[in-house]
């Protein structure tokens, strides 16, 4: 968790085209190296502060920065290959095996084959899946936390410095969510991509990123690691506490 | 049945076919792009479904009336019934090339979206291929619907197996109905089941 902020949000807004703001002047820094977790309930603006990062949206006030640069000056296509997405429902390409969804950023960048086949059973490994069990089967094959493996594996398969997780264990058993969530630490310990994990679960993101940012009502209420926000005496923030330790 | 009847026979079906197979290959060539379009441009959705809707309550033996006089495309003949049955055509590949892509669950399209997949991109690897099952289906209406409508054809002198069937009907000779009828209905019956095959083995899995 040193040097320069990678993600850097500077006062970024997002008001849908009706008027209502979704998101108001955020403002964060996120170091290289470092995960933080984005917590708050349903309609808090953190899924739009996160779409922000890879310009699936562009924030109508204030900048979002990558690498130092803002969203709006990178040519979208190549931020978005270069930042790793996990999303809830996985989004796996069902009529793709395995292997070539997880190889799909590498072939789209018109890596050689070979090298992607290297690429692919090196990271089926990392998420332990081996390849050749499943490089070959097709997303309907697979359990929820299998395809959430794969998902995780296909977003750092071209090697992204930057992760965007919006939800990513949401949907599976609490056992299996336990599991990725140390397995996501113990891949993040090696690896020491930038991330921002989106959640409304406080304990998962006491147990996956080094800061939490809370979010409430389109704005940053709270950022601070899960020691700092303990000693919060904010309600919004005693409440998502408590409903953690329930 | 005499062997000059069965030769003719051959040579109608063989028409019949040709004149189906060109139009509705016509048909998927305009019919899958503009569905496209329209998946990209939704606010033209609803007028230009609707007019191809409107092509199709046209009773066919009235289109095929209506295009004789028109120039260029009109007249007697084969190349009116090739117009006539490419409309005809039109109604189920674009409103099936639009269900389907707008069927692509949005998980998977925004998943594309955030890998950094260019709008062509997740046409051609994501949307088309899922929704190809759907598009098909809507090739084999257009087919068997052709297929049927094409005897009409008879009766601006475009041939095919209607040919029998207005004999028939002018000589009061139920064989002869037969002779067009059922080879037409083989035909139909053929199609749905091959092209639903095909159809069956692109349904992505689940």
């Amino acid at each position: 968790m040193s040097g320069e902020p990678f993600v850097e949000f500077a006062g970024a807004g997002f008001r849908v085209a009706g008027g209502q703001a979704i998101l108001r002047g955020l403002s964060l820094a996120v170091a290289e190296g470092e995960t933080i977790a984005m917590i708050g309930r349903s309609g808090s603006g953190k899924t739009t502060a996160l779409k922000l990062v890879n310009a699936l949206l562009v924030p109508t006030d204030g900048e979002v920065r990558v690498g130092g640069r803002a969203t709006t000056a990178w040519d979208p296509i190549r931020l978005r290959r270069r930042t790793g997405y996990v999303i809830q429902e996985v989004g796996l390409f069902p009529h793709l095996s395995i292997g070539r969804n997880v190889g799909l950023v590498p072939e789209l960048e018109g890596w050689p084959a070979e090298k992607i086949r290297a690429r692919v059973d090196e990271l089926l490994e990392l998420v332990g899946l081996p390849a050749a069990d499943f490089a070959g089967r097709y997303p309907h094959q697979l359990s929820g936390g299998q395809r959430q493996r794969v998902g995780v594996a296909r977003a750092l398969a071209a090697d992204p410095p930057l992760v965007l997780l919006d939800e990513p264990f949401g949907a599976l058993d609490p056992i299996t969510r336990t599991e990725l969530q140390r397995e996501f630490r113990d891949l993040q310990a090696r690896l020491r991509k930038t991330a921002i994990f989106v959640t409304h679960d406080m304990r998962e993101a006491a147990r996956v990123a080094d800061r939490i940012a809370l979010m409430g009502g389109g704005q940053l209420i709270a950022l601070g690691t899960s020691a700092e926000l303990a000693a919060h005496t904010d309600p919004e923030v005693r409440a998502f506490l408590e409903a953690g330790a329930a | 049945m005499s062997p000059d009847l069965l030769r003719e026979i051959a040579t109608e079906t063989g028409r019949h076919v040709v004149l189906v197979a060109i139009s509705i290959g016509i048909a998927t060539a305009i019919g899958v792009p503009l569905g496209i379009f329209l998946t990209r441009r939704p606010a033209w959705s609803r007028p230009v479904l609707g007019l191809v809707g409107v092509i199709q309550t046209i009773p066919s033996l009235a289109l095929f009336g209506f295009l004789i006089p028109v120039p260029a495309i009109g007249g007697i003949g084969t190349r009116t019934a090739l117009v006539a049955l490419t409309f005809y055509g039109l109604l189920p590949v674009v409103r099936n090339t639009v269900t389907g892509i707008a069927g692509v669950d949005p998980a998977i399209r925004e998943a594309g979206r955030g890998m950094g997949m260019t709008d062509r991109q997740l046409l051609v690897r994501v949307e088309l291929p899922l929704a190809a099952s759907v598009i098909l289906a809507g090739v084999r209406v257009a087919t068997v619907v052709g297929i049927g409508v094409a005897t009409i054809a008879a009766a601006i002198g475009a041939g095919g197996l209607g040919v029998f069937i207005f004999r028939g009907v002018a000589m009061v000779d139920n064989r002869m109905i037969l002779a067009g009828a059922l080879p037409a209905a083989l035909l139909a019956v053929g199609a749905d089941l091959t092209i639903g095959a095909v159809e069956r083995a692109l349904r992505p899995p689940r």
